[in-house]
C-alpha cells in the first residue's frame, strides 16, 4: 500500500469513527417511537395522498415530532397507490425499521393488502381513509383500527338526507366497480325508497354525455353521485355545461365534493349538497385549532376531511402513548390504550365500536361563495346522523 | 322515451365521431401511405391536450392555446419523424410498433416531469360552459363547437385529399407506394408532410377533448384503440373510410351506453343488468368491427385493391 493510500485509509477510518459517535450517545437516550407512514404521493390517489401527507405532517408539528412526551420518528415512503409496492413497503418497514404503529394507505385495496403483513407483526394499524367492509365485519382484527369511517357510511348519509328531504324521484350514479356498487348499497339502505333509476359507469371514464341524456329523460328531483378524483370533477362540470342543474338537485359523496376538488371545478359547483363526517367550520375548539394551523401552514387553504382523518390519527396515537408513558413494546395494552384513548378528534365526540370503526356523526355541508370570495363547504345545520356506526359490525367477532 | 332524448344522442354521437377521426385522419394516412405503424400518435393527443391546457391557464385565451398547441405539436412531430420514424419505413410492423411503443413510454414519463402525475384541469372557455337551446334541447355550448370544428376539418381534409395536388401525390402513395415512386412522386416528402398534418389534427383533437375529459398521463393511449379501430373498419389508408367510420364507431359506442343499460334493466334481474349493461355498452365498437369485418375483411373502403 502506498502512502498515500494509506494515509487515505486512515482518514476513512477516522472519518466513519467520528460520523458513528452521535449514533453511540443516541443509544443512551431511550428510543424513538417509530411510525410507518405509506403515502400515495404519485399514481392514482395522489390529491387525496398529498392531503393525507398535508395533515399528518402538520400534527407532526404541532407534537413537536413526539407522541405523548416520547421523541417518535415518522418514515415515509410513496407506494404510488399500488398494492404489492405497498406490501413490500410493508415487510421492509417492519423487518429493518421496527415500526411500533402504521398509517397511510388511501385506496381499500392497499388496506387489504398490507393488513394480514401487520397483523401478524402485531403492528397496529390507523387507517385515515380506507375503511373497507371487510375489516369492519368478519375479517375485522385487534390492530386495525378504521379511524376515518367505513365505506358505506358517508353514503348511507347521503341515502339518509335524501329520504329527509323526501325526494320521491331519485337516480343513483357510480362507476362499476367495488366501491361504487358499495356506495350505491350504503346510499339504498337508508334511503330505503324504490329508486328511478341506478346508473353504473366505466372505472375511469371521463366523457358522461349518455348518462346526462339518460339524466335528463328520466326527469328525477335528485341525483346522488360517487365519482372520485377526475371522475367527479368532469361530471360536475358536464352536468352544469348541459343545464341539468336547472330541474335536478345533484347530491354528491363529500369525495367528489372536497376542499381539493372543489377549486378545479370553481363557482359552478355552489349549491351542490354532500354529506359528511368532517366539516372545516365545525364549532369545536380542537377543529378550530386544526383549521386555523392548517391554513397557517398551507396558504390559506382549507382543509379537506383526508387531511382531518390524517391529523385525527396521529392525535389518536399520541393520546394512547401518553396513556402508557411511552411503553409501546406491550402491544395488547397499545391496543387497549389506542381503542379507549380520548383524544380530541376534530369531529367533535368518537368512540370506537366493537369492531374498532369510529361511531360518529354526519353533517351535511353545502358548498358556497364564501365572504372571502373562496369556493367553500359551509356546515347545515342540524345533523344528518347521530352517533352512527355502520352496518358491518355486528358480524365482527371483536368485543 | 322522447325525440329529444335521441336528438341528444344523436349529437353526442357525432361529436365523439368526430374527435376519433381527427386522430384517424392522421394515423390512416401514415399507415396507408409509408405502411407505418404509428402508436405515438395519442402521445401527440395528450402533448396537444397538455400545451393547451398549460397556455389556457396562463393567457387566458382559448384560441391562442389551441394555435399554441397544434405548432408545438407539429414542431414535436417533425423532430420525431427525423430523428426516428424516417428509420422505420423499411423496417417490419413489428419494430415499428415496438419503437414507437418505446417512444409512447418516454412521452408519458416526459409529461409527468413537466405537469406531474395527477390530471391537470382544462378550463372550459366561459363563453362556452353553460347549455344553448337547440330545438327546445339545452345542449352544452361547447360540445357544439367540437362539432363544428370536427366537421370543418372533415370538409377540409376531403378538398385536401380529393382536389389538390398534395392530395393526388397522397392518394397514388396509399393506393401503390412503388408505382407512385416509380412515377417520379417523392413519397417520402410527401409523407413528412403528411405526417405533420396528422399531428396537427391529433393535436387539435386533444387541444378541444381537454376541457371535456381531464388531461391527464395516457389519456393517448386510451383514445388511440378506438382510432386503430376506426382505421381497420374504414379500411386503412382510406380518408373516406376512416370519416364515416368514426362516425359509425361514435354513434354505436354513444348509443350502447345511453340505451343498452336501461333496455338490459327491462329484460334482465337489475343486479345482473348492472353488471352486463356497462359491458356489453364497452364491447359495442368491436362487435362493430368484427361484425363489419365479416363482410368486408379489408374494411368498408379499402384504399388499396
Amino acid at each position: 500500500m502506498s502512502a498515500v493510500l494509506a494515509s487515505r485509509f486512515l482518514m476513512g477510518v477516522a472519518t466513519l469513527a467520528v460520523g458513528s459517535m452521535p449514533l453511540l450517545a443516541q443509544a443512551q437516550a431511550p428510543a424513538p417511537i417509530k411510525v410507518g407512514v405509506a403515502l400515495d404521493i404519485s399514481g392514482p390517489f395522489a390529491a387525496p395522498g398529498a392531503e393525507i401527507r398535508d395533515g399528518l405532517n402538520l400534527a407532526v408539528k404541532l407534537l413537536g415530532n413526539k407522541l405523548g412526551g416520547v421523541p417518535a420518528e415518522f418514515i415515509q415512503a410513496d407506494m404510488a397507490g399500488n398494492p404489492e409496492q405497498a406490501r413490500q413497503l410493508v415487510d421492509r418497514m417492519i423487518q429493518r425499521e421496527k415500526i411500533d404503529l402504521f398509517t397511510g394507505p388511501v385506496a381499500s385495496n392497499v388496506a387489504l393488502a398490507v393488513g394480514p403483513t401487520l397483523f401478524a407483526a402485531k403492528v397496529p394499524y390507523l387507517s385515515p381513509n380506507a375503511g373497507p367492509s371487510q375489516l369492519a365485519g368478519a375479517q375485522c382484527n385487534a390492530y386495525f383500527f378504521g379511524t376515518s369511517y367505513q365505506n358505506d357510511s358517508m353514503h348511507e348519509a347521503a341515502g339518509q338526507y335524501a329520504a329527509t328531504k323526501g325526494y320521491s324521484k331519485v337516480v343513483i350514479m357510480a362507476p362499476n366497480y367495488p366501491a361504487g356498487k358499495d356506495a350505491l348499497n350504503g346510499f339504498k339502505r337508508l334511503y330505503k325508497k324504490p329508486l328511478a333509476d341506478e346508473i353504473y359507469t366505466k372505472v375511469g371514464q371521463l366523457d358522461f354525455a349518455a348518462e346526462l341524456a339518460q339524466l335528463r329523460a328520466a326527469k328525477p328531483e335528485a341525483v346522488y353521485i360517487f365519482q372520485a378524483g377526475g371522475m367527479g370533477i368532469n361530471f360536475i362540470k358536464q352536468f352544469m355545461a348541459a343545464g341539468l342543474n336547472k330541474d335536478i338537485t345533484l347530491i354528491s359523496s363529500p369525495f367528489t365534493a372536497d376542499e381539493d376538488i372543489i377549486p378545479a371545478v370553481g363557482s359552478s359547483m355552489v349549491g351542490l349538497f354532500n354529506a359528511s363526517s368532517y366539516a372545516h367550520d365545525l364549532p369545536n375548539a380542537a377543529n378550530q385549532k386544526f383549521v386555523a394551523e392548517f391554513r397557517k401552514a398551507y396558504n390559506g387553504r382549507y382543509p379537506s376531511l383526508y387531511a382531518a382523518f390524517a391529523y385525527d390519527v396521529v392525535m389518536n396515537m399520541d393520546a394512547a402513548v401518553k396513556q402508557l408513558g411511552g411503553k409501546v413494546s406491550d402491544r395488547p395494552a397499545l391496543v387497549k390504550a389506542l381503542k379507549s384513548a380520548s383524544f380530541d378528534s376534530v369531529r367533535g365526540p368518537v368512540k370506537y365500536g366493537n369492531n374498532q370503526f369510529l361511531i360518529q356523526d354526519y353533517y351535511l355541508r353545502k358548498v358556497v361563495q364564501g365572504a372571502d370570495g373562496k369556493v367553500t363547504n359551509q356546515l347545515q345545520p342540524g345533523k344528518v346522523l347521530t352517533a352512527h356506526q355502520d352496518a358491518f359490525a355486528g358480524q365482527c367477532g371483536l368485543k | 322515451m322522447d325525440p329529444t332524448f335521441f336528438l341528444e344522442q344523436i349529437f353526442n354521437g357525432l361529436g365523439y365521431g368526430f374527435m376519433l377521426f381527427l386522430l384517424a385522419a392522421g394515423l390512416t394516412l401514415v399507415f396507408g401511405i409509408m405502411d407505418t405503424l404509428n402508436l405515438a400518435h395519442g402521445s401527440l393527443f395528450m402533448v396537444g391536450g397538455y400545451v393547451s391546457a398549460a397556455v389556457h391557464v396562463q393567457s387566458g385565451s382559448f384560441m391562442l392555446a389551441v394555435g399554441v398547441a397544434v405548432l408545438a405539436t407539429v414542431l414535436l412531430a417533425a423532430l420525431l419523424e427525423a430523428l426516428l420514424v424516417r428509420r422505420l419505413y423499411s423496417r417490419d410492423h413489428l419494430a415499428q410498433v415496438l419503437a414507437t411503443f418505446g417512444i409512447v413510454l418516454i412521452a408519458d414519463d416526459l409529461v409527468k416531469l413537466v405537469w406531474g402525475p395527477s390530471p391537470i384541469m382544462a378550463p372550459t372557455p366561459a363563453q362556452l360552459s353553460g347549455p344553448i337551446d337547440l330545438l327546445g334541447l339545452p345542449y352544452p355550448s361547447y360540445r357544439l363547437l367540437i362539432l363544428g370544428a370536427g366537421f370543418a376539418v372533415a370538409v377540409g381534409l376531403y378538398l385536401l385529399v380529393n382536389h389538390s395536388r398534395l392530395g393526388m401525390l397522397v392518394r397514388a402513395g396509399a393506393s401503390n407506394r412503388a408505382m407512385a415512386e416509380f412515377m417520379g412522386v417523392r413519397v417520402s416528402k410527401v409523407f413528412a408532410i403528411v405526417f405533420a398534418l396528422g399531428a396537427a389534427l391529433a393535436a387539435l383533437a386533444g387541444a378541444l377533448m381537454g376541457p371535456i375529459s381531464a388531461v391527464s398521463i395516457g389519456m393517448g393511449e386510451a383514445i388511440l384503440i378506438p382510432a386503430l379501430v376506426v382505421i381497420v373498419i374504414g379500411g386503412i389508408g382510406s380518408v373516406r373510410g376512416a370519416f364515416v367510420a368514426s362516425l359509425l364507431v361514435g354513434l354505436v359506442d354513444t348509443a350502447g351506453r345511453a340505451f343498452l343499460p336501461p333496455l338490459l334493466r327491462e329484460l334482465l334481474p337489475p343486479a345482473l343488468a348492472a353488471d352486463a349493461g356497462p359491458a356489453i355498452a364497452g364491447i359495442a365498437m368491436y362487435m362493430l368491427m368484427a361484425g363489419v369485418l365479416v363482410f368486408k375483411p379489408s374494411g368498408l373502403f379499402p384504399a388499396r385493391a
